[in-house]
């Protein structure tokens, strides 16, 4: 294949693509186009579609619409196992070879070296040796891999794929568990493999190594293309603004009018609050009647201040009050004992049991705050059950319909309908609109405000920004999990979030706060 | 009680019923009851009583498979209680006797709780522990031996009547009862199966299912007690080799025909007794109709196939079909 090391042409070249899961429109008419010898970067928050697009080229979904063309043909895998035939390689997060058998055998899987029917185990050794010196790695390579680190088990996972004489190197993101050296041996690696003529597409959420290491940029954002650009001349605030919001013009006049903010009783507060190696301790107040959104790219600490906050994950230092009294929260009891609810960003396996009904679902946590002995009768059920449903609009309106067959934002509404069942004090949503449909997403941020009307504290994470302006009455900006800027009033706006977010370094944070 | 009886329980009455038709064939006797010393015989009653130790089973081991658990050790912790209650026949009254070995039976719970809920293990694994190392135990307390009795009080829990019926089976029948009232009359039934369908979410909505899996673990060990002491009583004597032998596989088949998912979550408690005596009424029928008994295994594989695959997702759209027919016909 010369034509595939023309660099004018492109390598891998993706047209309108599309995909929908049910009601969900994961991907829509996505285009993306990766050139020979270069490093591409897929950038986008979660549910944006990268892993949907990969797994589209890669064969593991069918498309409903698009072409993919390999080095000018073009190429519809069937299975992962096609892809890799094709020349399409992808190694994931998770490492998926298999750890209990040697380097040298995860190396050779399917094709080792034979003679008389019996696995030349010397030769492949040898070879296997030879693979890896070429990626500087002199390792035993006889050993299980899962003795190395993971770092060494990603490079074997390359060796494997570009000995399989991969054209195209799919990276998901490769460095979320590697340590600053490892990440240095992964880029050096790379960059030899882009040499090569190897095209490689590289998901990561670590903006930095974006910048260090990829050639061209590619943002999707809710299953939509945003753009593509050359990463020499995008500026970072520019990045995270395709990422997260829309035209500045269009959110901020969305912004609500600002309520009252005086006489308001802090409902919950917590002081140096933090977890080492989880989030850095942070300073926080929820008052009673106001929304407090958490901003920040994912992997920021949005969701473990969440689980701070509720006692899903328990805190090594600070202080927690509600109402001003000292507690301790260190289960989701405790949480929900101090009148806390938490909507999880994962709703089917955090949030809803799916095999129960509705009904079930929604008296679930007011059930296990009454306690075993007080059981709700059928009767008071059925009637809660009927009186959500009604209120937050659940459909279809059968109470007794297994909650697994609803839609996701019905789901979303149900989980709501359950904390609100407890009389919560204060309620905490991760990702409330994610994954929800249009129609179903303006009415989950209309909620947001009515409950924050009757007086509820509320913590909302959310990757839109636009949405978060909407209906904040303060936001907190999160970086490399520590909270580093605190917005409120009339600085709420898209453009202020987005610059806490791309400030380079804490002290630029630091300065622009004083 | 809709909980109770739910409306899904129409298959194993159907099952029950061609089974029992099946019987009344090779058997033309079977339905013949007759009332003799105050006390009722016949082949029904011969399935209810035989089928005691397995129903009792049964209603511990339904609730652990619904928090997604299982327990292998009934059998061994049955010869366990079942020696105990041997050992002290004679030298103590039925109180203590009872005492002494339902209380075994609720440490052999704990401790099966206690490895999975608070240690985290698997429940197939944690609760092999027990099932190897309880027969030991039961030997050690039998010294080896059969360990007979004479007791009255005890024999009587086997073999006396009460009302006309067996003993065994109002015994059952009152497990049964309490069964369901502690379970349903308290939120336990909600929360036990909202920590089997996705204990991670129960978690975070406040349920504590580490307790919850600790009591239906010691539930599951008193019920296995209580089968011990009844099958020491029925044969006047504990047999620490063979009392309760196999009869865990028994207990979780008898759950599986009752339409519970090993998978966790739902669960009817009436359904898998109905699992026992469907169990057992095979076992009865073929053993009246003179087939060996080897024969028995075989018809018990075909009917968890049957049961199995109208479990399975690939069935799933013909089981659509019949909820739909049933439907029209509500």
């Amino acid at each position: 294949m010369e034509n595939s090391l023309d660099p004018a042409l492109p390598l891998l070249e993706v047209r309108g693509i599309s995909k929908s899961f049910g009601a969900v429109r994961a991907l829509q008419e996505v285009d993306f186009t990766l050139r020979a010898g270069e490093i591409h970067a897929l950038l986008g928050e979660n549910g944006a579609g990268k892993s949907t697009l990969i797994k589209v080229v890669t064969g593991v979904f069918a498309r409903d619409a698009g072409i993919v063309r390999l080095g000018g043909e073009e190429v519809a895998p069937r299975s992962a196992k096609a892809a890799l035939q094709a020349g399409i390689a992808t190694v994931y997060q998770e490492v998926n070879l298999l750890p209990n058998l040697s380097v040298a055998q995860n190396l050779f899987l399917d094709r080792q070296p034979m003679r008389f029917g019996i696995v030349r185990e010397g030769e492949m050794r040898r070879r296997a040796k030879a693979l890896l010196a070429d990626f500087g790695l002199d390792i035993d390579v006889a050993a299980p891999l899962g003795n190395y680190s993971v770092a060494i088990q990603h490079v074997t996972a390359i060796a494997r794929a570009v000995d399989l004489s991969a054209r195209v190197l799919i990276l998901d993101e490769p460095t979320a568990s590697l340590d600053r050296h490892e990440v240095e041996i992964l880029f050096r690696i790379m960059r030899q493999l882009a040499k090569r003529g190897i095209g490689i597409v590289f998901v990561s959420h670590f903006l930095d190594q974006v910048y260090e290491i990829s050639d061209r940029i590619t943002v999707l954002r809710n299953g939509r293309l945003v753009g593509e650009r050359e990463t020499a001349s995008l500026p970072r605030l520019e990045l995270i603004r395709m990422m997260l919001g829309r035209e500045l013009a269009e959110t901020t006049s969305a912004r609500a009018a600002t309520r009252e903010h005086q006489a308001r009783e802090v409902c919950a507060s917590f002081e140096n609050y933090g977890k080492a190696g989880y989030v850095a301790p942070f300073s926080l107040e929820l008052r009673h009647g106001e929304v407090v959104g958490l901003a920040g790219l994912l992997g920021s600490g949005r969701t473990e201040t969440a689980r701070l906050v509720f006692g899903a994950e328990r805190a090594d230092g600070g202080q927690a009050r509600v109402e001003g009294a000292p507690v301790r929260l260190q289960s989701p009891r405790d949480g929900v004992r101090h009148g806390f609810g938490y909507c999880p960003e994962e709703r089917k396996t955090d949030g809803i049991v799916a095999e129960l009904s509705v009904r079930e679902n929604i008296v679930l946590a007011l059930q296990a705050k009454r306690g075993l002995h007080r059981p709700l009768s059928r009767r008071e059920q059925d009637e809660i059950a009927r009186r959500y449903v009604k209120m937050l609009d659940i459909r279809p309106p059968d109470p007794e319909r297994p909650v697994g067959l609803l839609s996701g934002g019905n789901q979303q509404k149900v989980l709501l309908a359950r904390w609100l069942a407890t009389s919560p004090r204060l309620l905490v949503l991760d990702e409330p609109t994610r994954g929800i449909d249009v129609g179903a997403h303006a009415e989950i941020i209309r909620l947001i405000r009515e409950l924050c009307d009757d007086g509820l504290a509320l913590l909302v994470i959310s990757s839109e920004l636009d949405e978060i302006v909407t209906y904040s009455d303060r936001v907190v900006v999160l970086r490399d999990r520590a909270h580093i800027e605190e917005l409120a009033g009339e600085a709420i706006d898209v453009g202020n979030i987005l610059a806490a977010i791309a400030a380079d370094g804490a002290a630029v944070a630091l300065e622009a706060h004083t | 009680m809709t909980a109770l009886l739910p409306r899904r329980g129409l298959a194993q009455i159907l099952a029950l019923i061609v089974i029992l038709a099946v019987d009344r064939v090779v058997s033309p006797q079977f339905f013949d009851l007759r009332l003799q010393d105050g006390r009722l015989f016949g082949s029904l009653i011969d399935v209810l009583n035989r089928g005691t130790p397995v129903a009792l089973l049964s209603l511990g081991m339904v609730l652990v498979i619904a928090t997604r658990g299982i327990d292998l050790s009934v059998g061994a912790v049955m010869a366990i209680c079942g020696a105990i209650a041997a050992s002290l026949a004679d030298s103590h009254g039925l109180p203590v006797v009872l005492a002494a070995a339902l209380g075994a039976g609720l440490v052999c719970g704990l401790w099966n709780g206690f490895l999975v809920a608070v240690l985290g293990m698997q429940p197939i694994v944690a609760t092999l522990i027990l099932m190897v190392a309880g027969r030991g135990i039961a030997q050690l307390i039998t010294e080896g031996r059969i360990v007979t009795f004479s007791s009255p009080d005890l024999v009587w829990l086997g073999n006396g009547s009460v009302l006309g019926l067996p003993v065994p089976v109002v015994i059952a029948l009152g497990m049964l009862i309490l069964t369901g009232a502690v379970v349903r009359g308290s939120a336990l039934g909600l929360l036990i199966e909202a920590t089997g369908g996705n204990a991670r979410a129960s978690e975070l909505a406040g349920v504590g299912t580490r307790a919850m899996i600790l009591a239906v673990y010691v539930w599951c060990g008193v019920c296995a007690a209580l089968a011990g002491v009844i099958a020491a009583a029925d044969i006047m004597g504990a047999d620490a080799n063979n009392a309760g032998l196999w009869l865990e596989l028994d207990a979780i088949l008898a759950v599986v025909i009752g339409g519970t998912s090993l998978f966790g979550g739902r669960f009817s408690l009436v359904l898998a007794v109905l699992g026992a005596l469907i169990i057992q009424t095979m076992n009865t029928g073929i053993l009246l109709s003179g087939y060996p008994p080897e024969f028995n295994l075989l018809v018990k594989a075909v009917v968890v196939l049957a049961v199995l695959l109208l479990q399975s997702p690939k069935f799933s759209g013909l089981a659509g079909i019949a909820a739909r027919l049933r439907r029209t016909k509500a």
